[in-house]
Order: structure tokens, then sequence, then C-alpha cells
């Protein structure tokens, strides 16, 4: 049972203060939901997301002038799309792709609604991620490539991406950290997740405890990806250097 | 006269390779030549000296022979091929028999030794058994046996790059090209790494287009050579001639460098400072220079100094000067300074004019001007024998088709 302490004046401006045993029964089981669901959203949008954004970043990489497919319309045209999308704060991109979401998934609220803005942000940032790390990559060890008769496919999969390996493995932890911060916005559509725990939980009933919980879970999560990245991407790029 | 020979690996029939300058909109203005109507052909069997500054084209110039650059016009013929219209999948095949090494090595960097190696092996569909037996008989030809796992960051540069020419290797290809493999190096691993190429040369039989700005690596191991100079190949032949008698002020900058040869105007200038006497300059053919379309007859020089100095009882100090043996022969210059005082002087000049090509600086009292005395010997030099007209052919010679060169 909780109690509510009022502390203030009359006319009801003041600190609601949640005092009492907050009852772990009810919350556990939510709370392991709500963790289950959140690996869900996230592992979801960065299998899709993140293989479609490798898709988008290698095109992106390939049609800049003077690249293996170099191509300045293509390359212009992509760029500024990604551009326009990238800067968009998630929150409002998701209601912005309300009317997509409907067409494409059937509803727009729900945990599934959620992954469908979610896929297309993490695409768009991670293409440019993507892009971004290929650039580095020698030129010479693709023209070495090319005069061994490699084919240009052949050549992204088996040099340029290996050769970029240990960078684009941090940049899909990156990514991880951001589709969790985007996966917290998913209660606002009525979706599940540790992001709307928190804030129906904790936030919205006075108990930082329960919001702190989430907090915490969620720093785990990220520390364990981010140090699994570590490892291997310092394996890479050691063997590099 | 475009007709191939049966041993010619390698023709540039008129190639011009242009490229569109940054910004440069209008047709003309902003493109840049970077290989500028080049004819030449190369044999099966020769190691082709490609020399120039960088910024001359013949990095372009290499790279149009596996096509990694396509000519804006002209032909390019690579083992009786035509492969100036191919496409990109029906090069893969003949680009699996030239192969080709870099400045910077351009392993990658991601793969072991072994993996670099059995790279072009996965391209061409090696059974994975016959793989490892090829990735060991190249590690052992090029003679990292022990290297096999490492990471190609591990390596020093001279391994590195012998790891590229076994990979380069790995698919048996007829031609080699090597884009200046060795000027990442230092001078002992050159050494190192040109006796590998020789090696790869003489062993496998393979054809290798050599690029460098280095002319003592053309001395070393080129038969051949071409000059090239913005864009153009202004000076070409066997390695010999164009050492003994270099027809292009771009060529003797570069003879120079591998070799001390005629003193620079501000040497002369600091031994007139230090010697009284006459200071001459001979220069040293052990071997004549044939005619060719490209230059003109040249007959040995310096060959009988010695003997000279012995006859009319000269007093002689040996001031400056290198000798080197290239394709088999020595070349060089001596400068003395000679004692005009001795009774037999003038004869003695008179005879050795006779048969050798003197520079003469003249005394510290009334010195020749640097350049007069080198255009003299110049001259002389070159009319030895041959026909003014055979000199103004010889200044087309970035046009001229090897072909009739080498027949």
């Amino acid at each position: 049972m909780r109690e509510f302490v009022w502390y203030g004046d009359a006319h009801g401006a003041g600190v609601v203060e949640a005092v009492g045993e907050r009852d772990w029964q009810v919350l556990r089981p939510l709370l392991i939901d709500s963790v289950a669901q959140t690996l869900e959203m996230v592992c979801a949008t960065l299998l899709i997301g993140g293989f479609l954004g490798l898709i988008l970043g290698v095109v992106l990489y390939g049609t800049r002038p003077g690249n293996l497919f170099g191509n300045a319309v293509v390359y212009r045209v992509l760029d500024t799309v990604v551009n326009i999308i990238r800067p968009i704060p998630f929150i409002i991109f998701l209601a912005a792709m309300q009317p997509v979401t409907i067409s494409v998934v059937g509803t727009s609220i729900g945990t599934a609604a959620a992954v469908f803005p979610m896929v297309v942000m993490c695409t768009v940032a991670t293409s440019r991620l993507v892009e971004q790390n290929l650039v580095p990559v020698d030129s010479g060890v693709i023209e070495a490539a090319r005069s061994m008769g490699a084919s240009k496919f052949t050549i992204i999969r088996t040099v340029l991406i290996p050769e970029a390996l240990g960078p684009l493995i941090l940049a899909y932890a990156f990514m991880f950290i951001a589709v969790l911060d985007m996966s917290a916005m998913a209660g606002y559509i009525g979706g599940g997740g540790l992001g709307n725990f928190a804030i129906a939980y904790g936030y919205q009933k006075f108990d930082p405890v329960v919001t702190w919980t989430a907090v915490i879970i969620m720093i785990v999560l990220v520390q364990c990806v981010q140090a699994v990245a570590n490892a291997f991407a310092k394996r890479m790029i050691n063997r590099q250097h | 006269m475009a007709v191939a020979m049966a041993d010619e690996i390698i023709t540039l029939d008129h190639v011009v390779r242009e490229f569109r300058r940054k910004g440069g909109e209008t047709a003309h203005e902003g493109v840049v030549r970077a290989v500028d109507d080049v004819s030449l052909s190369v044999r099966a069997g020769d190691i082709y000296g490609i020399i120039g500054y960088s910024g001359a084209g013949k990095s372009t110039l290499v790279r149009l022979i596996n096509a990694l650059e396509r000519p804006t016009s002209g032909q390019v013929r690579v083992m009786g091929t035509d492969i100036t219209g191919l496409s990109e999948t029906k090069l893969r095949t003949i680009r699996q028999k030239i192969g080709m090494i870099f400045q910077q090595f351009n392993l990658f960097s991601t793969k072991t030794v072994a993996q670099n190696i059995a790279y072009p092996l996965q391209l061409d569909h090696w059974r994975k058994d016959y793989q490892e037996r090829r990735v060991r008989e190249l590690l052992e030809f090029v003679g990292l046996e022990d290297h096999a796992s490492k990471y190609p960051s591990q390596l020093s540069g001279g391994q590195k790059q012998r790891v590229g020419i076994a990979r380069a290797l790995a698919t048996n290809p007829k031609i080699l090209l090597a884009d200046e493999a060795t000027s990442a190096l230092d001078p002992e691993t050159t050494e190192e790494v040109l006796a590998l190429l020789k090696r790869v040369n003489e062993r496998l039989g393979v054809t290798i287009v050599l690029i460098t700005h280095q002319m003592a690596v053309v001395q070393r191991i080129a038969n051949r050579v071409a000059v090239m100079s913005a864009g153009r190949v202004v000076e070409r032949g066997p390695v010999y001639d164009v050492f003994a008698a270099p027809r292009r002020d771009v060529t003797r900058r570069f003879i120079a460098t591998a070799l001390a040869g005629v003193p620079d105007e501000a040497r002369v200038e600091a031994l007139h400072r230090e010697w009284s006497g006459r200071i001459v300059t001979v220069l040293v053919r052990q071997r004549p220079v044939a005619s060719g379309p490209d230059r003109p007859a040249v007959p040995v020089s310096g060959q009988d100094v010695s003997e000279l100095l012995a006859r009319y009882d000269m007093r002689s100090d040996l001031l400056f000067g290198g000798i080197d043996t290239v394709g088999g022969a020595a070349v060089g210059a001596m400068t003395y300074e000679l004692d005009m005082g001795r009774p037999g002087a003038d004869a003695f000049l008179e005879a050795l004019r006779e048969h050798s090509d003197v520079v003469d600086f003249g005394t510290a009292a009334a010195p020749v001007a640097y350049d007069d005395a080198v255009a003299r010997v110049r001259d002389t030099g070159a009319r030895d024998g041959v026909t003014d007209d055979a000199l103004d052919d010889a200044s087309n010679d970035a046009t001229n088709d090897q072909v009739g060169e080498d027949a």
C-alpha cells in the first residue's frame, strides 16, 4: 500500500511525494515485460534498419564522385534526403510519420507502430555513419583489388567492409544507443518498453525509485553492448596498426 | 605502321588520356592531358622502365595497361587483345594475367599475409587445397615462409612489398606492373626488392613495366627505358643507349641522379677557384650507341685517356667523375685538371678529341661559359656519323612508333 503526503497550499500548487512500500509484486512482471519489449524493438530496428542503413551507406559512399559507382546526381539526392531526415527530433518524426505508419503497419498505435519510424530513422542515421567510416578506407587497396579483376560487388564485400570493420562495429554500438533512445519514445504512441515503464510507473506516479530502476537497466544494457563492441573493434583496429 | 610483332606483349598506339580538371566546365579549358599521344611497345621478357618526375603522367600510363584508366583516344593492346573497349567483366580475365604492385603496397590490412596472397586465387575460384599450396610456394619464393599468419602492420616496408609481389604473382601473370614499387623503401630494401623483381623476370619469364622517378632503379634492372615529361614519351631506347647518349635535358637530369657525370655549373666554378689549370671533362662510353629513329649513332668515348696521357707525357689531376656499368658497359664522365704548360699539351687535347667527347671548361684565368662548353660537346657527340635530317627526325621521337625502332 502506498500513501501520498501532500505538501502545499490549499490551492493545489505544491509537491506530492510518494511514501510507503511500492508493490514489486505488481511491478516486477511489468518491468520484465518492458525489458523484453525494449530489446525486441531495439533488435528488430537494428537488424532491419542497420542492414538497410549498411546498403544505403555503401550506396552513398559508392556514388560519391570518383568512387566505385561515382554518380554525382544520385549522391546529391540521397545526401540531401539523409540530411533532411536525420536532424528531425525523433518524437516529432514519430508524429509526422503517422500517416505512413498507418499505411505500412496498419495502425499507428503500439509497439509495432513504433518500430516502423524507428527503422526509417535508424536506416538514415546508420547510412551516414557507414558512409563516414568507409571514406577513410585507403583507395589504394580498392585499386589493388580492381587490378586483380575483382568485381565492384566483390570489392565491397571482401575489401571495403572488412577494411572498415573495426570502426563499423563502433558505429553500430553507437546506433544501439541511438535506437534505445528512440525506443523510449514509443510510449507516446501506446508502445511499451523501458521508456514507457519509467514514465508511466515512475515519473507519473512520483516514484523516482522506479524511474531510476529503468534508468539503471538501460545503463547496464548500454555498457554491456559498448564493452563487447569495444573489445571486437579493438581487436580489428589493432591488426591494422 | 602499327603491325604488332609476335613478341610484343604490350602495345600503346597513339594513346591519349585526358582528365577534366575540377571546376572545368568547358570542353578544353578544364582538360588536362595526363598522357599525350604516347606510342610504345614492350616486348615479352623486357623489364621496361618508365621514368619521369611526378605529374609526368607515368602512373596514368601504367594504369592504361590494365585498364584501371581508359584512354580518351588511341588503342591499347595487351597479350594480343585490344583492351581499349572491353567491359569491366571481360577485363577480369585479362587483369588476372597482369599483376600490379604499388608504392604504398596496398595490402589488405585486415587480412593476414597468407590471406592477402590467397585473395586473387579466391577471385579465380581456386580449390582450397590448391590455394594453400600456391600460397606456400609464393611465400617461399619471396622468402617470407615464417610470416604467413602475420598482419601487414607487423611487417617492415621491404617485407610488405614482397607480400605485394607474391600476391601479384599468385595467378601466374605474364606481366607485372610496378608503380613506384621501391619509392617508399630505404636504399638497402630497394636493392632487395629489385633483386626479387629481377628474379621474377628471369626465372618466371614475367615481363615487367616499372614506373619510377629513380634513375638508379632503371639502371639497376631495366633493359629498356622510356623517359616521360608532360605526358609525352620524350626519349626511349635500350638503357645503355639512353645513358650513354641522352638526347634530352630531362633525361640528362635523371642520369645525373644515378651517375656523377659532367659537373654542374656551380661545381665547375668551385673547381676553377681551387685549380688554376685547364679543366676538361671526358665522357666515357665503353660501347658505341647504334642509331635508331630516336637517336643517331654515337661512337665510344674516353677509352684511350690513360694511354694518351702517358704518350704525350701529360700531368693531370683527376678532380671529379663517376663511371658505372649500365647494360653491361661502362658509362660516365671524368673531369681532369690539365697542366697546359707541358710541351705536348695542345697535341694531347687534339688527340683526345679525336676519339672522345671532351667538355672544355677553360682555365681559371680564361674560363669558357658553362652553357657554351656543354653545348659544344653535345653537338659533336650527336653529329658524329649522322646527318642533320636524322637529328630532326629524332626530335619528333615522342610520336615515333617504336615498332620501327624494334624491327
